[in-house]
């Protein structure tokens, strides 16, 4: 078989050039920059910086706070991932099921896709306000003294269930192309082997829709880092207090509200080595469980 | 060529070149809403008021927005003529010796008359360094004072409390059985911590609040601010305080809505008060623990000053000299005070405001001048702490712990002041 390739060497770098700068630009540059600055503690407007050497790194791993917040963030993230794939994957099968009506119940499953994060936190304020909010007065009614922005949990209860809420419909249309993709005759030899619902699934759907479901994985997981900054940042009205937020959000809070280049360096480096290692870990571990077909 | 085109040339030349070079100014600022209305109306005065000038408010967001914005357009060498520098960034500003043009400099090297003795009381050190030279201009100029719900305080047969312990024994009980929730407030680290150093004259940072060196150590673990939040927390389990969270206007709404009857908030809240609330109100001023002092002192100013950036021009730095001289005007602070409630900054916009009746027809306007005129003491001067603006959200955090239970005083305290040195020992070494 003969081999294809370029006749010339250079035509392949010559056709990757535009993507390299663009990284290079927005991301291997500021990446740089980053790491070098998380060395220093300089005076926001660039006159004085003093050489400390892997200090901003040790006072972070030694703040009890910044490890909570840590914390917070594996919590959050893996809440996020798990709600919202879950639910979304319910949702899919469910609508998948429907014959009549499907196109509506589908367009009022996806709207909330097209809602961005901030907008998404704002109508979380909106549900959930103190005074006005509907759901803060059915809490009430339960017996719950929701309280958001005073009590951390309920802080942290509104956060997660605005940033599901927010993620479930584009989980959704992709848990349903990737259900419309199993082909009819595989469907129909499993109902002719078993009888049970929730055993087919298991054994057949769920396994098929597996490389969908793994690319929702990271991309969830990506969202829920990185992405709900701007529910966090609406909901905390951009003072956290006493109030739980991510690590992403720590960085803003520290960085560009509190003007400490230095630390906040620091920060999104240890951020860019997690999510390396995460990245990883995935596609070392969970995609080799995963069949293509 | 014809003659219409050399005419019609000449009159679209005529109407675009102006007859001479304006100096064009720019202003970044958080003032938003109604506020950044009245900035806008101030531009336009001192735009028409003369031919030479032009200058451009741009509004960048909040104060911690606006400074960023302000830092990363200085860096990159697109700063604006005139930053807006909230207090608790202003270190930060005052600190990067060589980012803004000393105002009482800047107004000298342009022939404008200066005198810091024309500033009220209040306002003249707050910006100013350690020789008392002026750095920033002081501009929207407010301090805490105590709103009251003239209808609420009637129906309980009280009268604004003076100390605390006349809250905690006469009012705050009356209110609560009137079925009021006697009080909240907006800002924590601003009104219950700052400001009440201040008002007790208490030492706030060592090195004379940071004035005098980079101030290393904060006195915040002290007694007295230990047993006054010691006291909110069973005022709150007793229903004699509310607090709603870390945001401001959480706190307000409470109080606008008609459940709180007084709320601690800014000077400069007065004109959006009135535009809001259908009930009759007035303000006193800050009340004071008679334990810890006998004689009260005044207040810090809180709000913003306008920072003239440095690497203008000369004609540029005279524009924006010729604008601050506008701008501390007798009649444009009169306007400003008038519209926003925020303090007159000079004696005699003070002097214009009571001549012409306005604290006639609103007394509660003329709280937060009165709070800033009151005899000053050693501590009262303002403080100056590199980080500060993250030294506030480490007190937000900790206040919030111990007022929904999650801490003690003693130990949220503690770590105030542990997190808060270490944040000085950093930013001592941003300097170096």
């Amino acid at each position: 078989m003969k081999r294809a390739g370029f006749a010339n060497p250079w035509l392949p770098i010559l056709l990757l050039v535009p993507q390299l700068t663009i990284i290079a630009v927005f991301f291997y540059w500021p990446a740089a920059h980053a790491i070098q600055s998380s060395f220093f503690l300089q005076d926001p407007f660039g006159f004085g910086s003093t050489f400390v050497g892997l200090e901003n790194y040790a006072d972070l791993l030694g703040n009890k706070e910044y490890l909570k917040v840590a914390g917070f963030t594996v919590v959050f993230t893996l809440l996020v991932t798990f709600l919202s794939l879950g639910l979304a994957l319910l949702l899919a099968v469910k609508a998948d099921n429907v014959i009549r009506g499907a196109k509506t119940y589908r367009t009022l499953l996806m709207w909330v896709y097209a809602v961005a994060p901030p907008v998404a936190g704002f109508i979380g304020i909106l549900m959930f306000d103190q005074s006005t909010g509907p759901l803060t007065a059915f809490f009430q009614s339960l017996g719950w003294d929701f309280k958001l922005g005073v009590v951390y949990s309920d802080t942290a209860f509104a956060m997660v269930t605005v940033s599901v809420w927010k993620q479930v419909p584009v989980n959704f249309i992709f848990f349903l192309s990737g259900l419309h993709s199993i082909p009819v005759a595989v469907r129909e030899a499993a109902l002719i082997d078993n009888r049970s619902a929730s055993g087919r699934f298991w054994d057949v759907t769920f396994p098929l829709l597996a490389p969908t479901g793994f690319f929702l994985l990271i991309t969830n997981i990506t969202y829920a880092l990185f992405d709900t900054f701007g529910v966090i940042d609406t909901l905390v009205k951009g003072e956290p207090g006493n109030n739980p937020m991510n690590l992403v959000y720590k960085v803003y809070v520290d960085g560009f509200r509190g003007n400490d280049l230095g630390g906040s360096s620091a920060q999104s480096v240890i951020l860019m080595v997690l999510v390396l290692a995460l990245t990883v870990f995935q596609f070392r571990l969970v995609e080799r469980r995963i069949h293509y077909t | 060529m014809k003659i219409n085109t050399v005419l019609a040339t000449a009159a679209v030349l005529g109407l675009t070149a102006p007859a001479f070079a304006e100096t064009e100014i720019t202003w970044w600022h958080a003032m938003g809403g109604a506020l950044g209305e009245t900035v806008e109306q101030i531009a336009t005065d001192f735009n028409a008021s003369q031919d030479d000038y032009k200058i451009t408010p741009i509004f960048k967001g909040t104060y911690e927005e606006a400074l960023t914005a302000g830092i990363a357009a200085f860096r990159a060498g697109e700063q604006p003529n005139i930053l807006q520098v909230f207090d608790a960034g202003a270190a930060t500003v005052i600190g990067a010796k060589g980012a803004a043009v000393p105002v009482q400099d800047l107004l000298a090297n342009n022939d404008v008359a200066f005198d810091i003795n024309d500033y009220i009381a209040g306002v003249r050190y707050f910006y100013a360094d350690k020789d008392g030279k002026m750095i920033g201009m002081p501009f929207n100029s407010s301090t805490p004072i105590m709103y009251f719900n003239e209808d609420a305080l009637a129906k309980a047969g009280v009268t604004a409390p003076v100390t605390w312990e006349e809250f905690q024994t006469v009012t705050a009980p009356a209110l609560k059985e009137a079925g009021y929730i006697p009080m909240s407030q907006s800002h924590l680290p601003w009104i219950f911590t700052e400001n009440f150093f201040s008002r007790h004259n208490l030492e706030f940072a060592n090195n004379n609040n940071g004035y005098d060196a980079p101030a290393t150590e904060i006195k915040v673990n002290h007694p007295a601010i230990k047993a006054h939040f010691q006291a909110l927390v069973d005022w709150k389990e007793a229903g004699l305080f509310e607090w709603y969270g870390t945001g401001w206007g959480d706190n307000a709404t409470p109080f606008e809505n008609g459940e709180v009857a007084m709320w601690l908030g800014s000077s400069g809240s007065f004109g959006g008060l009135q535009a809001k609330v259908d009930f009759p109100f007035s303000a006193a001023k800050l009340p004071y623990w008679e334990a810890v002092t006998a004689e009260p002192k005044q207040t810090f100013i809180g709000g913003a000053a306008l920072f003239a950036m440095a690497g203008k021009s000369a004609e540029e730095n005279k524009a924006t000299a010729e604008f601050f001289k506008f701008l501390t005007s007798a009649d444009t602070q009169y306007f400003w005070h008038q519209k926003t409630g925020y303090v007159p900054i000079t004696e005699a916009a003070y002097e214009l405001a009571q001549k012409d009746g306005h604290y006639d027809r609103f007394p509660a306007a003329e709280v937060g001048i009165q709070q800033l005129s009151l005899p000053a003491g050693e501590f009262t001067k303002g403080y100056r702490m590199g980080f500060y603006v993250q030294i506030r959200d480490v007190m937000n955090r900790e206040y919030g712990r111990i007022l929904t239970g999650e801490t003690t005083v003693e130990d949220g305290f503690a770590n105030i002041e542990a997190e808060a040195n270490k944040l000085l020992a950093r930013f001592a070494k941003t300097q170096g």
